[in-house]
Formats: structure tokens, C-alpha cells, sequence
């Protein structure tokens, strides 16, 4: 089976070949300005993928060289070393050592470093190219390695490590030119220089070679470096490592501490010696850090109190923006869908295909692409904070707060913008290195209370008071409680996960804090416009697939009335056509209503109305009966449908913005036994069970994409209904024992 | 003279000698890896209010790191 694999991958290699493509790898750390480079080399010729079985993307690219010659370009994803911690560092580690079937052996490397943090940079530069593949030094962010005072010895630094050097300053697109040109040239494999290995661990290596020759995962004749990065494999997940090796690789590992203790510590040791020795030939700093442009920002924006101000500030901004200013535009599409079913209703017969047409696609498309204002406007305030560095000052910032419960401060971001929608909240989770902490921010995303939360808390708590009957100060208290409720609950939970559920260690927050720059526009609409694509192609689909099958539940079986219904419907429309005063408006009215009545019992005997029924008695215990039931069926593919499907069965307006005429029907709604049915205590354990229920297609959409199958999602699912069906108990009975 | 020789101690603006790098704790290796073997300088940059996390800067880098593992790296004044 594995070899099949391995042919087909040698086969598209072959191929890549074939075409006379060169396959250029891009490597460097994280925050060097990488992505930068590939976009400023490819433009939108590049597409964005997953490598299979992980979130780590894989970003792939084309470019044309100064002859024409076509260039792939794979941007590997930020990394620290070829010992992996993580699953994004193990696709480094295997891309660059050929083991990946699905990606071709680099033909070359592109490293980009960023000068002005060389010494660190050159650790992971090092490694890379004494893997001898044919290489180019970019040396990025020349003007911050000027603004400090260093002086580099290009030429020197080339000699030395035996590559081309080319310095950059990406952002502002210099060096982007000679960069081109140095891949034009023909590059040559690097010279074999021997790996700053001290010789007793080489001798032990080389014992560990043989073993894992022996098992078949290396193959005979490697160089000692591909055993060694094996052994060294720290990423929890060991992704890229078949599981029946594992073993094999721990038993190794622990045999190699056995002959030399501590051989790891002291190889990043000897590299470190290795660089200390090539900067101290060709880089001259001064003696003491000057304070740079980001020491003066840093003064401010991470000062104990004003750094605070800026910070509550920017976060302000951010959800001022995804919850009001992307209003305007998601109310427009909306309108559009409105206009756009309008315009198929008036030009299609009734029936079920234009039925299906309208309520069915139009409204699943509408409701899809309702999310892209929100993203779009999140993605953008991300991508300059990332590419600020912002964003690792605001992990500094609320690193403790998170940390109480067992997360680390990048999941802020992520779950501050869940409480707008948790859509892109857990989109925004891939800035999340850790995976076990971006699992957790994942599942406990939906319980912010989001925006779509809001219609049905409304029209609860406007059911409990008679109008006019309570102060505004009431209402306001009992919609923050619900909002306090929705944060502790995600806060216990995310306690409680992180202690029981999700393996791995707990998480090392070590951050790096880059240094300030601005960002590159192009850069910065580019990660835009792939988030939101990737949202349309993945996780859209599902939400329009799901959406239509909750119509037909809705719809089908059709009873009796179907045919009545569509005679009504025409007639009204006939007598619409009149002059007012042919027209009898009582009349109209008359068989207005009758058609809400009609439609209200076709909604009840529809499959989704039976399961309304179905699960009365599941639900009664919460103070909830059948009408509710249905609400809750239909509100599971968005939480503001609720109030919609309650209008419907009410046989009021479906839509409008007025709660009014909803909230007087009830009012006076009684059970068979005369009890009303909205008490003030079914409409507090109704909107504690909205706080914690998932109720939304779409976040089960995009957490199955984010996590690369239905076994989170479903779990999500199952736990929040749980915690909500719980909640919602104890509120209603405790309630009940209390007297309410 | 500082009794405590953990680099937590170190007091904001100071610089000091990394001496010792417990070996065979897994959370380590990165930090090393990220440049804090013995012998490098590092200088406090700052501490969060209650001390954790901290910012320190080493080889001409920054780095962010909590307490816990700040706790476990011994250095000496410089």
C-alpha cells in the first residue's frame, strides 16, 4: 500500500520534471516575511490546499523566470527547526528530506531569513542547507537590520555558508527583482559540509541510522540527518510518521540517550557555537541594542496601563466592526436574495421546484454568503495584526488571562470575535500554534453569544414582560447575564478540556516577538481573499446541502391543504392586481389569514412539525411543548430562524423586525390545561438553553473543515446540546420548586 | 547580591549569563533550540504585571515566555 504511494508520488514528481518546471521550496521562521515573498513572486497564480490528514495548509504557486522558465513554488509552512515540535514543522521536515508522496523533492530552496534576528534565523538556515539541496540565503527586513546598526558582510556571509545572497526589504518590494534573477541562475547542490554533529554523537547516529535502515523507514545510504530528524520528532500529533514506526523511533530514541545523554542539548549547543563563529566573521553590531522603532511602540503599547487602553481599544474596534458595520452589507445581501426570490416567484409557476428554488437555494446561498461581510472584515484586521506583529503582544497581554484556564493567549482573538459569530472566530483559530490549544478554542468558540443569538433573546425577553411593563435596565441586566452565562460555561469548559479530554502536554508558550513593520497591501488583500474562498468552497458547501435538506423537512409531506393553499395564494394575487376599491380589503384580509392558518398547519404536519411532536415530551420537562420543538428543529440551521418558524406557526407576519404582534400571540398561548405556555421561567430556561446550545449548521460546517472530519464537530454537537438540555432543566425545575 | 539565581528574578533592564539549562525536560529543547543555551546573555525586557509572562531578549531576538519555564533556568549576573 505505502509503496503504491510512493510510486504515484515518484510518477507526479517525474512529471513535474517532464514539464521542465523547477520546483522552488520557500523556507524560513515564522514571521520573516515569507509569505510576503511568495505572493510578491506569484501573485494569484497560487492555490491553497491541505496537506491530507492536518490543517497545515499547502500553499502552492507558479512564477516565470527572467527566460520563461516555468517555476513552482511550494510556500512550506513558518518553522523553527527540522526537529519538529508541530505538525506544521514535520511537512517542513518531510518535504525537505523527500518523504512526502504527494510533493516532489525540491528541485531548490529558497531561505528566507530575517536579518535583523540572524543569529537565530541561521539555526534553521543551517540545518536546511546542509541537507545539500541547491540553495539561496534571502536575507528580508534589511532596513530594521540598518536601523539597529548592524553591518553585514554579504559577500562574506555568502563564502561562508556557501550560498547566494540576496537582501530584501519584501514589504516594500526591493530585492524582489534580484531575487528572480538569482533563481534564473543555475544553482548548484551544495558542497557536502559536515553538520556541526560531535563526533561521539555522530558514531551513536550512525548506530541509529542502522536500526532504522534495518525497519525499512530510512533508506540505505542517507545521510545521517534524516535519522536524526526522526529521532528528534517532538510534534504530538507525529504527523508524517506511520503509527507502526512509532515505536521503532522511541525505542531508537531512548537508545541514543543511552549512549550519549543529552545528545539533543548538545547539538543546538554546537550549532549555536557553529553561528556565533560564522556571525563573529561578518557581522559587526554595536555593543549595546540601540532602542529600536518597536522598543519605543513597545514602551507604549505594552505598558501596564496604556498598553491595556490600546489594547481594549483595537478589540473594541474589531467587534465594533464585525458585529454593526458588517450589518449594512449582510442586510443588503438579504435584500438582494428577497429581490432576487421575488423576481422567481414572478416569473415561475408555483410549485414545488420554484418552492425549492426560493426557499430552499436561494435562501441557503444567502444565508452562506451572509457570513462574507464578517470574515472578510475579521480576516482583515488579523492579517494586520499578524503582519504588524500586533498579535503577539496581544497574546502577551492576555497570556495569563487565558492561561488560568489552560489556554494561551493567541485563543483570545479568536474567541473575543466568536462573540460577533463563531464562524470566523474559529476560522481565525488557525493563528493558534498549538494544536491541543487550538482544539479547545475550537470547541468552545460557539459558546460566546453570538449576534444570531440576539433576535431570539429579544423576542424572550419581550415575551416575559406584558409591554411597556418593565424597565429598559431589566431587560439590559438579563440579556448581560445571558452573555455572562455563555463566557462562564466556555471558560469551565475550556478548564475541564484542557485537564480530561485533549492529549499532549501542556502547551509551551514560548513567543517570539517580532519586531514592527508595516504591512504589504497586496499581502494583506490576498489573505482576505483566501479566506473567504476557502469559506465559500468548504465549508459553504456543506452549510447549502444542509440548509436545503432542513427545507425539504420543512415542506414535505405536503397534506391536503397544498392545493388550497396555491389557489389562495393566486386568487390573493389576482385581487391584488385591483384597484383598491374593486378589491374588498376584507376579503383580502380574510384569506390573508386563512392562508398564515394554512400555513401554519402545513408547517406542523411537515416532517420537521411531526418531530416538533415527536419530541414534546423529551422537552417538556424544560417548559417547552411542541411549537417549541418545532422552533428549535427548524432554528437548528441558524439560531434566528427561531423567531422566524415561531411566526410562521403563530400564523403571524413571517417576516419584519417588529416583535409585537409575535410577542402579544405568546402572551396568550396556554397549554391544553389553560397554563400559558411563555411564563417568565420557559422563557428564562428557553434563552439559557439558546446560550449553550450549538444550534447553527454553519459552525458544525466550518469545525468540520477546521478539524478534518466529523468527529469534533459531532462531538461539539452532542456536548453543548447536552450542557443546554441540562442548564435549561435546572433553570425550568429549580424555577418550578422555587414557585415560579 | 541577588540570592535568586533563576532567570525569573532577573530584574527588568538587566543582563545576565545563561549557566544552566536543565537537560531531558522536552519543553526545553525548544528554548534552546530558540537560542538559550548556557553561556548566551539575555536581558529582562519586561514582565508582564504579576510577573508572568516575560519578555526577554537574546541574540538580538525577543522572546515571550511564562514563568514555568523561566522558573527552571538558572543564570549568572553578567
Amino acid at each position: 500500500m505505502s509503496s503504491a504511494i510512493a510510486e504515484r508520488g515518484a510518477g507526479q514528481e517525474s512529471a513535474g520534471a517532464a514539464a521542465g518546471e523547477t520546483v522552488f521550496a520557500i523556507v524560513g521562521n515564522p514571521n520573516c516575511g515569507k509569505s510576503t515573498i511568495f505572493n510578491a513572486l506569484t501573485g494569484l497564480k497560487q492555490k491553497v490546499a491541505n496537506y491530507p490528514g492536518v490543517t497545515v495548509e499547502k500553499k502552492e504557486g507558479f512564477c516565470f523566470s527572467q527566460h520563461g522558465k516555468r517555476f513552482r513554488l511550494l510556500d512550506l509552512p513558518g518553522a523553527y527547526s527540522l526537529n519538529a515540535r508541530s505538525p506544521d514543522e514535520a511537512v517542513v521536515r518531510d518535504v525537505l528530506l523527500g518523504r512526502r508522496s504527494d510533493t516532489p523533492l525540491p528541485d531548490a530552496v529558497v531561505f528566507v531569513a530575517d536579518a535583523s534576528n540572524l543569529e537565530r534565523n541561521l539555526y534553521l538556515a543551517t540545518q536546511v542547507f546542509e541537507l545539500g539541496l541547491p540553495s539561496l540565503l534571502v536575507l528580508n527586513m534589511m532596513d530594521v537590520a540598518e536601523e539597529k546598526h548592524w553591518r553585514l558582510d554579504l559577500e562574506k556571509l555568502s563564502h561562508r555558508l556557501g550560498v547566494p545572497v540576496v537582501p530584501m526589504q519584501a514589504t516594500a518590494g526591493k530585492g524582489i527583482i534580484e531575487l528572480k534573477a538569482a533563481m534564473s541562475r543555475k544553482l548548484d547542490a551544495l558542497p557536502h559540509r559536515p553538520p556541526p554533529i560531535p563526533s561521539e554523537i555522530g558514531e551513536a547516529l550512525e548506530q541509529t541510522r542502522a536500526e532504522l535502515v534495518a525497519a525499512g523507514m530510512v533508506k540505505e545510504g542517507c545521510s545521517l540527518l534524516e535519522p536524526l530528524y526522526l529521532v528528534s520528532d517532538h510534534d504530538p500529533d507525529h504527523y508524517g510518521i506511520r503509527s507502526g514506526d512509532l515505536g521503532r523511533l522511541a525505542d531508537s530514541r531512548k537508545a541514543l540517550e543511552k549512549r550519549f545523554q543529552g545528545w539533543e542539548e548538545s547539538l543546538a549547543s554546537a550549532r549555536y557555537e557553529e553561528i556565533e563563529k560564522i556571525l563573529h566573521e561578518t557581522l559587526r553590531r554595536p555593543e549595546r541594542d540601540e532602542a529600536t522603532f518597536t522598543d519605543r511602540l513597545d514602551a507604549i503599547l505594552l505598558h501596564p496601563l496604556w498598553g491595556g487602553v490600546c489594547f481594549a481599544a483595537v478589540m473594541l474596534l474589531v467587534f465594533y466592526m464585525i458585529f454593526r458595520v458588517a450589518e449594512g452589507p449582510m442586510d443588503w445581501i438579504d435584500k438582494m436574495s428577497g429581490i432576487f426570490g421575488n423576481w422567481i416567484e414572478s416569473k415561475m409557476a408555483a410549485g414545488d421546484v420554484r418552492d425549492l428554488l426560493v426557499n430552499g437555494v436561494i435562501t441557503g446561498v444567502s444565508g452562506v454568503v451572509k457570513f462574507l461581510p464578517q470574515i472578510l472584515i475579521l480576516f482583515f484586521f488579523i492579517g494586520f495584526m499578524e503582519d504588524t506583529g500586533y498579535m503577539a503582544r496581544v497574546a502577551f497581554i492576555m497570556d495569563r488571562f487565558m492561561g488560568r484556564v489552560g489556554l494561551n493567549g493567541r485563543s483570545f482573538v479568536p474567541f473575543f470575535s466568536s462573540y460577533a459569530c463563531a464562524v470566523p472566530g474559529i476560522m481565525a483559530t488557525r493563528t493558534i500554534a498549538s494544536t491541543k490549544d487550538r482544539l479547545i478554542t475550537i470547541l468552545i468558540a460557539p459558546l460566546a453569544s453570538c449576534s444570531a443569538r440576539l433576535p431570539v433573546y429579544s423576542l424572550m425577553i419581550a415575551a416575559m414582560f406584558p409591554a411597556n411593563g418593565v424597565s429598559s435596565v431589566h431587560k439590559a441586566l438579563i440579556m448581560m447575564s445571558m452573555y455572562a452565562l455563555g463566557t462562564t460555561g466556555a471558560f469551565l469548559f475550556a478548564w475541564l478540556f484542557n485537564r480530561t479530554l485533549v492529549k499532549g502536554q501542556g502547551s509551551l508558550m514560548v513567543l517570539e516577538m517580532p519586531s514592527y513593520k508595516w504591512p504589504s497591501f497586496k499581502h494583506l488583500c490576498l489573505f482576505m481573499l483566501e479566506r473567504a474562498k476557502l469559506f465559500l468552497s468548504r465549508a459553504g458547501t456543506v452549510i447549502l446541502g444542509l440548509s436545503i435538506l432542513l427545507w425539504a423537512a420543512k415542506t414535505y409531506p405536503k397534506g391536503d391543504g397544498a392545493g388550497e393553499m396555491r389557489a389562495i395564494a393566486e386568487r390573493l394575487e389576482a385581487n391584488s392586481k385591483l384597484p383598491e376599491s374593486e378589491g374588498s380589503p376584507e376579503y383580502r384580509e380574510a384569506q390573508l389569514q386563512k392562508l398564515k392558518d394554512m400555513k401554519a398547519s402545513q408547517l406542523a404536519g411537515s416532517v420537521a412539525g411531526r418531530a416538533g411532536h415527536l419530541i414534546e415530551p423529551l422537552i417538556k420537562p424544560l417548559g417547552f411543548d411542541w411549537k417549541i420543538g418545532i422552533g428549535l428543529i427548524s432554528s437548528f440551521a441558524a439560531r434566528e430562524f427561531f423567531v422566524g418558524t415561531m411566526g410562521i406557526i403563530y400564523a403571524v407576519d413571517e417576516d419584519g423586525d417588529d416583535v409585537e404582534p409575535l410577542r402579544e400571540k405568546l402572551a396568550t398561548d396556554k397549554w391544553p390545561d389553560g397554563r400559558p405556555i411563555f411564563t417568565p421561567l420557559v422563557c428564562i430556561s428557553l434563552m439559557v438553553f439558546y446560550v449553550f446550545a450549538m444550534q447553527c449548521l454553519s459552525t458544525v460546517a466550518v469545525v468540520k473543515r477546521e478539524t478534518n472530519g466529523w468527529k469534533w464537530p459531532l462531538f461539539q454537537l452532542g456536548y453543548m446540546t447536552a450542557t443546554a438540555y441540562l442548564a435549561s432543566l435546572i433553570v425550568y425545575q429549580g424555577g418550578r420548586l422555587f414557585g415560579f | 547580591m541577588n540570592k535568586c539565581s533563576q532567570l525569573c528574578c532577573l530584574p527588568v533592564g538587566n543582563t545576565a549569563v545563561v549557566s544552566a539549562v536543565p537537560t531531558g525536560i522536552e519543553s526545553l529543547t525548544r528554548l534552546r533550540e530558540l537560542g538559550l543555551v548556557p553561556g548566551t546573555k539575555v536581558r529582562m525586557v519586561r514582565k508582564a504585571p504579576l510577573g508572568d509572562p516575560m519578555e526577554i531578549s537574546l541574540r538580538g531576538s525577543r522572546l515571550a515566555m511564562r514563568l514555568r519555564e523561566a522558573i527552571q533556568i538558572e543564570v549568572l549576573p553578567d
